[in-house]
C-alpha cells in the first residue's frame, strides 16, 4: 500500500511538473508568438489594402512577383490587371517600370495602395556605355609570358600565348606598351636585374618577328625588384618569373 | 721598440711570399692546413696526415674534407677557417684603460665615453692587437706619461707589450685629447706615438679623434697598414621608404641618406679618391649609371646610355668606370672614362655579363659574372676584354670584389644552386693565381655583395641571417662577425677605398 501510495504520489507530482512546466511553456510559448491582441474590426470596417513586388527591380525580360491583401473589400482591383481575388499574388513581366494601382472597395469605403516595379533595359547599359577601352582590351587580352629558372629563352608552352599576345597587338596598332621583366626572390640583385633585362627583350623580339613594330614597345628590367608574389616556394617563385605587359598609351 | 710590431702582417702581403700564410700555389693541401689550423694540436696533426693521403687525386675535395675535419674537432663553431691575420705570429697584447678627464667641464663625462667605447671598438675590430681585459689593469690607471707605472703593466696579471693611454678635456669651447702608445717593455725609451687632437666638442669630433688615433696605433702595430677606422661603407637601405643609397662610418656609426632619387637605386661604388658615388637607378628612361659629388652633395651629369645600365665599378686611378650596359641588345661588359666618354664594350655574347669589379691594385684586370654558360660563373678578363677565364666550376656565383693588394677575390657563392637544392649563398675568398677557395660564411642566411676594407683585413657583406637583410661585417677570415645595421632592409655594401 505504502509503496502503491508513493508511486501515485511520485506520478501526482511528476504530471503536477510536467503540467506545469507545460503550462510555464505554452505560456512562454504564447507570449513570444502572440501578436498584440487581434483587435475586433470596428463595426463600419473600412477596408484595407497592401500590394507588394518582389523584386522591385528587375531587366526588362525578367518577371517579378505582386503580392496584395486586403480587407473588407468586396471589389478589388488592380490597375492594368482588372478585377482580382481579395488577396493574392501574381507574376508580371512588363517591358517597362509599371506603377501598380490597387483599389479595394467595401461597404466602409475605399482603400488605395500603390508599388512600383522599376525595369532596367538590357539594351540600355550596352548602349549608353561606350565600348571597352583600347587599355581594358589590352588588360583582357594580352597574356604575360613566364619562363624557366634562370632562363630568358621562350619556353614552347608560352608560344601559343605569345602568338595570341602578336595577334592582338597587330590589330590594335595604336597601342604603345611596355614589357617588365620580372626575377625570382632567389639570386643575387645585379645578376637578376641583367637577366630580367634578356627576358624582357625575349619577349620583345618574338613579338617582332611575330610583326609588331619595335618602336612601339619599350622594355625595362625589375629584376626582384618588385615581386607579384612574396613567398619562398615554387609556385610563387614561377609567378615573379615573367615577362609582364604594361598599357602605355 | 717591440721587435713584433715591425713584422710585416702576413695577411695577403703580396711582397712577402715566404710568409706563413701565403698561399702554396704547389700545394693546396699545405694553403688549406694553414687556413684551417686548429687550436688543438693532436687535430692538426691528425688531419695532416689525412691530408697527405687524399690529397694527390682530389684537391678540391680533400680541400673541403679538411675543412670539415678541423671543424669538428675544433669545438668552437666560429673557428671554421682561419686566413689568419698574424698565424705563427703573436698578437700584441695592447692595454687599453680609459682616458682620463683633464679637466672639470661637465661636457666631459658624455664626450670621454663616446671616445672611449669608439677607440676600444677601433682597437677590437682591427684584428692587429690583442686587447687585454680591463679586469686584469691596476685600479690606478695613468692619464699622464708621468703616471705611467711600468711595472705594474709589464708584469702579470695584465702582462702588456703596450699601454695606449691619455686624457680629454673641454676648456674654451675645445675638445682636446692627449694621447700616448708606451712600450712598456722598453722602460727606458718607451715612447712609440705621442699626440695631441682639438677640435669642436661634439659627439661626432670625439668619436673622429678616437678613430684617428685608433689608426696611429693600428698603422705601427700593424706593420704599415694604414687603419681603416676613418673609412666609410656605402649602402642601398629601404628606410625611407625608397631603395636609396646611404653612407655609415664603418662602425656602423653616423648613418645618412646620400641620395634622394624616390626611385629604386642600387649598387653603390664610390671612387678611388672618395670625392664621387657610382650608382645606378631606375630613371624614366629606364636603368642608368648616375654620378653623385660627395664634394658638392648632388648629383653631377654622366650620359644615359639607353638599354639596362648596371653595377659601376672603378678603376684604381678613378681614371675609367666599368658597368653592364644592356644598350646593344644583350648585358655586356662596357668601360668608359670616368666621365662616361670612350665607351666601349668588353664582352660579347648572348649570356648576361655584369657586376664587373677592377682588380684594385694593378688595374690590369677586371672580374665580372656572366650567365654564358647558365648559372652565373665568376669570370676574370684583362682590362681590354682579352684572356677571359673562368674562376668557379659549379652552382651559383656572383658579386665578385677584390683584395686591397690584387691577389684574392671575394665572391657570393651557392656551390649546389637549383630546385631541390637549398643550398644558402655565402661568402667565399678565392685565391686568383690557384683558384683555391675558401668559405668564409657558414651560420645560414643568404650572404651576398662582400666588399673588402682598404687595409685588407675586413670583409663587409649584406647577409639575411638575422631574419632580414641587413650589413654585417667579419675579419678576411672569418672571424669577429657582427652587424652594423638594423633598421629597414640594407644591402649591397661598399667600403670606401680609404
Amino acid at each position: 500500500m505504502k509503496g502503491i501510495n508513493m508511486k501515485r504520489r511520485v506520478f501526482q507530482s511528476v504530471a503536477t511538473i510536467i503540467a506545469l512546466s507545460a503550462v510555464l511553456m505554452l505560456g512562454a510559448c504564447h507570449k513570444k508568438a502572440a501578436p498584440p491582441p487581434p483587435p475586433p474590426p470596428p463595426p463600419p470596417a473600412s477596408p484595407t489594402a497592401s500590394i507588394s513586388v518582389s523584386p522591385d527591380t528587375i531587366q526588362a525580360g525578367q518577371s517579378a512577383t505582386l503580392s496584395w491583401q486586403t480587407s473588407n473589400a468586396t471589389d478589388v482591383s488592380i490597375d492594368g490587371i482588372g478585377a482580382v481575388q481579395a488577396s493574392g499574388s501574381q507574376s508580371v513581366a512588363p517591358t517597362a517600370s509599371t506603377t501598380y494601382h490597387l483599389t479595394a472597395k467595401g461597404s466602409g469605403g475605399t482603400q488605395d495602395a500603390t508599388t512600383r516595379l522599376t525595369v532596367t533595359q538590357a539594351q540600355a547599359p550596352m548602349a549608353t556605355t561606350p565600348s571597352p577601352t583600347d587599355e581594358d582590351l589590352f588588360g583582357q587580352t594580352v597574356k604575360d609570358i613566364y619562363f624557366d629558372y634562370d632562363k630568358s629563352d621562350l619556353r614552347s608552352d608560352q608560344q601559343a600565348d605569345i602568338q595570341a599576345d602578336a595577334q592582338f597587338l597587330n590589330q590594335h596598332t595604336n597601342i604603345n606598351f611596355i614589357i617588365e621583366g620580372h626575377c625570382d626572390s632567389r639570386g643575387s640583385t645585379e645578376y637578376n636585374l641583367a637577366l630580367g633585362d634578356q627576358r624582357a627583350s625575349s619577349v620583345k623580339n618574338a613579338l617582332v618577328s611575330a610583326g609588331v613594330t619595335a618602336s612601339r614597345i619599350k622594355t625595362i628590367s625589375f629584376g626582384k625588384e618588385k615581386p607579384f608574389c612574396m613567398e619562398e616556394n615554387e609556385a610563387c617563385w614561377q609567378q615573379n618569373r615573367r615577362g609582364h605587359f604594361v598599357y602605355q598609351k | 721598440m717591440d721587435d713584433s710590431t715591425n713584422r710585416p702582417p702576413c695577411m695577403f702581403d703580396s711582397h712577402n711570399s715566404t710568409s706563413p700564410c701565403h698561399p702554396e700555389r704547389s700545394n693546396p693541401i699545405r694553403f688549406a692546413n694553414q687556413i684551417a689550423q686548429s687550436k688543438d694540436p693532436f687535430c692538426k696533426r691528425s688531419t695532416k696526415d689525412l691530408a697527405r693521403r687524399l690529397c694527390n687525386n682530389f684537391a678540391i675535395l680533400t680541400f673541403l674534407t679538411l675543412l670539415l675535419l678541423a671543424t669538428t674537432c675544433i669545438s668552437f663553431a666560429q673557428d671554421w677557417v682561419r686566413t689568419g691575420s698574424g698565424l705563427g705570429v703573436e698578437k700584441v697584447r695592447l692595454a687599453v684603460p680609459d682616458f682620463k678627464p683633464s679637466s672639470a667641464d661637465p661636457q666631459n663625462t658624455a664626450l670621454l665615453k663616446t671616445f672611449n667605447d669608439t677607440f676600444w671598438n677601433d682597437l677590437d675590430n682591427s684584428g692587429v692587437v690583442e686587447l687585454i681585459s680591463k679586469s686584469f689593469y691596476p685600479l690606478q690607471v695613468p692619464g699622464q706619461p708621468p703616471e705611467v707605472t711600468f711595472g705594474v703593466w709589464n708584469s702579470p696579471p695584465p702582462n702588456a707589450a703596450m699601454l695606449a693611454f691619455g686624457n680629454l678635456s673641454v676648456a674654451a669651447g675645445k675638445l682636446t685629447v692627449q694621447g700616448w702608445l708606451y712600450d712598456v717593455k722598453n722602460t727606458a725609451s718607451p715612447l712609440v706615438i705621442g699626440k695631441q687632437y682639438t677640435d669642436v666638442p661634439t659627439d661626432d669630433a670625439a668619436r673622429l679623434i678616437a678613430h684617428k688615433f685608433a689608426d696611429e696605433i693600428i698603422f705601427r702595430l700593424g706593420g704599415g697598414i694604414p687603419g681603416i677606422a676613418e673609412s666609410k661603407i656605402f649602402f642601398v637601405s629601404d628606410r625611407s621608404g625608397h631603395k636609396e643609397i646611404w653612407a655609415m662610418d664603418y662602425d656602423g656609426s653616423n648613418q645618412r641618406q646620400v641620395t634622394h632619387q624616390l626611385s629604386i637605386s642600387l649598387s653603390p661604388r664610390i671612387s678611388p679618391d672618395g670625392s664621387r658615388l657610382a650608382f645606378s637607378s631606375l630613371t624614366k628612361s629606364g636603368w642608368e649609371i648616375l654620378m653623385y659629388s660627395i664634394d658638392l652633395d648632388r648629383l653631377v651629369s654622366f650620359p644615359h646610355f639607353g638599354g639596362t645600365n648596371l653595377s659601376p665599378s672603378w678603376s684604381p686611378d678613378g681614371a675609367r668606370l666599368s658597368f653592364s650596359s644592356s644598350r646593344g641588345g644583350h648585358s655586356e661588359i662596357y668601360v668608359s672614362d670616368s666621365s662616361g666618354g670612350n665607351l666601349h664594350a668588353m664582352t660579347t655574347g648572348r649570356g648576361p655579363d655584369v657586376s664587373p669589379a677592377w682588380n684594385r691594385k694593378t688595374g690590369s684586370q677586371i672580374a665580372f659574372v656572366s650567365g654564358s654558360t647558365g648559372l652565373p660563373q665568376v669570370y676574370t678578363m684583362e682590362a681590354d676584354g682579352t684572356n677571359q677565364q673562368r674562376m668557379t666550376d659549379q652552382g651559383y656565383a656572383v658579386s665578385p670584389n677584390w683584395s686591397p693588394n690584387g691577389q684574392f677575390l671575394t665572391l657570393a657563392w651557392t656551390r649546389k644552386y637549383g630546385p631541390g637544392e637549398p643550398g644558402s649563398s655565402d661568402i667565399y675568398l678565392m685565391d686568383i693565381a690557384s683558384k683555391q677557395w675558401v668559405q668564409l660564411t657558414h651560420d645560414g642566411g643568404r650572404n651576398d655583395f662582400p666588399s673588402w676594407s682598404p687595409d685588407g683585413r675586413h670583409i663587409v657583406f649584406q647577409s639575411s641571417r638575422s631574419g632580414k637583410e641587413e650589413i654585417w661585417e667579419m675579419l678576411a677570415d672569418g672571424t669577429k662577425l657582427h652587424q652594423l645595421t638594423f633598421t629597414g632592409r640594407n644591402s649591397q655594401p661598399n667600403w670606401s677605398w680609404k
